[in-house]
């Protein structure tokens, strides 16, 4: 599990920044937390205590859930909830300060220039923003009613950190095909889930359909696309609604190399040997191999279809 | 036959976990629940002992003198069984005097202020005790519209209203609640000889295979006959759901500001915790 710790040698972590040197090994850790509804405060505070855990086990990457700063069925609570990820955020501030130690992704809700609010993830790196997703499939349906709340995003873009190249995706993202396929043609090697997923569809099985199914799906994108996947998922409940956690990280294989425990608050680390990706592709080089420009040309058509 | 079995493991986890998690995020640590002598409520009384201890949990027996002996004797064998607190306060003397004024008053009113005497009850001990009501209706009765309002659906929250009467009995085996209270005839012991599906007029073993296609399969009524299930039966089920939604919501309020309960004043419960 442990590794040398290379961000404590100053000359080599400017290299990283830089990015002439890439690290090999990353240490991730997957905060699946409980939230109060509405506290940003609150989970302000828990998400520093996580840092400071996440730090004493040396990890390099830390990843939150979905509207891991808000709790999930804001409702009305989403306007009051909102910050932008600034360092004059009261909020903010103090998470690119703790940046500074190890890289993280937060969850929370996105206010724009123009009062549209976003369901979003940030990543945070050295005391700045390097990249802020916004959710673009928004579940309207069922249980769901984020559309009715919440703008929809409307980008979906890989990123550069020193740990290579990251995509993002936010619960129902991933649900969908093809923002992880973007994804995988925009550089991503590595993909950073992270959701506030419901458990639903309790039938004689020992885990929930709904953990089920995401794990199915993590772990096909994994293999289909030869890459890391890490999902960070929710606990706790929130009226009848229970969170069922169950952290994931499935390497370029599509073995999974890390699982959290369900329903409880924990941190998952594991160290991924990003060596790994050079190993599968060179194996099996489905990236190599991907029809872009066929599926352009294909995707055109069936589009200009009436 | 359409498989309704649940792992029983993983209900108790949630279940639990619901209930400690529901009443100690508004300050409280303990429950009260009304227990009948029937399985729901056996239940719903078993998990929140696990969920909070035994200590921390009310049981409340309130029975009626035309009652059965064997309610209140099976109460008492969970009582025993599982070392929750309890409290056997008789309804007879809060009920009589309002069934005597009307000779002619009907078995289904009899039935409906009992239920409501037991409510009254209920959220009184929850004030001394400390505690909040935990719900003992399931999903079949919530469905079937098969409760008092204000009665016995009255609660502070319910962890076992998303369990057919069928998985409530998978899920009272797998947590050790004697047989006898397991295998008896359902009853709303609201008078004498009465069962549930003597009422009803089906097992719930046959409505929750229906319910399970209906609701939660999103089966039309002719796919369901399809499945060989009766169209009678089947109109009759889809009638009674419809015509018992209004137990199943707030009271409809008579919209005039921008803003109104219940349609754009839309907060959890759980807001702020």
């Amino acid at each position: 599990m442990r590794v040398q710790s290379v961000h404590k040698i100053p000359h080599l972590f400017t290299l990283f920044f830089s990015g002439k040197i890439r690290p090999m090994k990353l240490n991730l850790a997957l905060a699946q937390i409980g939230t109060k509804l509405g506290d940003v405060q609150s989970n302000l505070e828990k998400h520093l205590d996580l840092i400071k855990q996440a730090k004493s086990q040396s990890a390099d990457l830390l990843v939150f859930p979905e509207l891991s700063l808000t709790g999930y069925v804001l409702q009305d609570i989403v306007a009051s909830a909102a910050h932008t990820p600034t360092d004059d955020d009261p909020v903010f501030r103090y998470l690119l300060k703790a940046s500074n130690d190890l890289d993280l992704v937060v969850g929370f809700v996105d206010e724009d220039s123009r009062h549209r609010f976003y369901i979003a993830s940030a990543y945070l790196s050295g005391g700045r923003v390097l990249h802020v997703h916004h959710k673009v499939y928004l579940p309207t349906y069922g249980l769901f009613d984020e559309g009715r709340f919440f703008a929809w995003g409307d980008s979906v873009r890989a990123f550069d950190t020193h740990f290579g190249r990251v995509g993002m995706l936010i619960c129902e993202d991933f649900w969908h095909a093809s923002p992880p396929y973007l994804l995988w043609l925009d550089g991503a090697d590595l993909f950073l889930f992270s959701s506030a997923s419901p458990g639903r569809g309790l039938n004689d099985n020992e885990k929930l359909e709904s953990a089920r199914w995401v794990e199915r799906v993590n772990k096909a994108y994994a293999s289909m696309f030869t890459s890391f996947v890490a999902h960070a998922n929710r606990v706790g409940f929130e009226d009848g609604l229970l969170f069922w956690g169950g952290a994931t990280v499935f390497d370029p294989n599509g073995e999974e190399i890390a699982h959290g425990p369900y329903f409880e608050e924990a941190l998952t680390c594991v160290e991924l040997d990003l060596n790994q990706l050079r190993r599968t592709r060179a194996r099996l080089p489905l990236l190599r191999d991907e029809r872009t420009n066929l599926v352009q040309r294909e995707l055109e058509r069936i589009l200009s279809r009436d | 036959m359409i498989d309704l079995s649940i792992n029983t493991d993983l209900a108790r986890t949630i279940l639990t976990g619901f209930i400690k998690s529901e009443i100690t995020r508004v300050g409280y640590s303990r429950a009260v629940v009304g227990l009948s002598g029937g399985i729901d409520s056996a239940l719903s009384c078993v998990l929140a002992a696990e969920a909070l201890g035994p200590e921390n949990v009310l049981a409340v027996r309130m029975p009626h003198k035309l009652s059965s002996p064997d309610s209140l004797e099976h109460a008492r064998m969970v009582i025993d069984q599982f070392g929750v607190q309890s409290e056997t306060i008789e309804i007879t003397d809060m009920v009589e005097p309002l069934i005597q004024r009307d000779p002619n008053m009907s078995k289904q009113r009899k039935g409906n202020v009992m239920a409501r005497a037991r409510m009254i009850v209920l959220y009184d001990q929850s004030e001394a005790f400390k505690g909040l009501v935990v719900g003992t209706s399931n999903k079949t009765e919530i469905l079937l519209g098969y409760t008092t309002l204000f009665g016995d659906s009255a609660s502070a929250l319910n962890p076992i209203g998303d369990l057919y009467k069928t998985q409530v009995r998978q899920l009272s085996r797998a947590l050790g609640i004697p047989q006898v209270i397991i295998d008896k005839a359902p009853s709303a012991d609201l008078w004498t000889g009465q069962t549930d599906e003597g009422e009803l007029g089906f097992t719930y073993e046959k409505v929750d295979q229906l319910l399970t296609l209906l609701v939660d399969r999103r089966y039309s009524p002719q796919e369901c006959a399809e499945e060989g299930f009766d169209e009678k039966f089947i109109q009759a089920v889809m009638t009674r759901i419809r015509r018992s939604q209004f137990k199943r919501m707030q009271p409809p309020i008579a919209k005039l500001s921008n803003r109104t309960v219940g349609y754009d004043f839309l907060y959890l419960r759980d807001w702020g915790t």
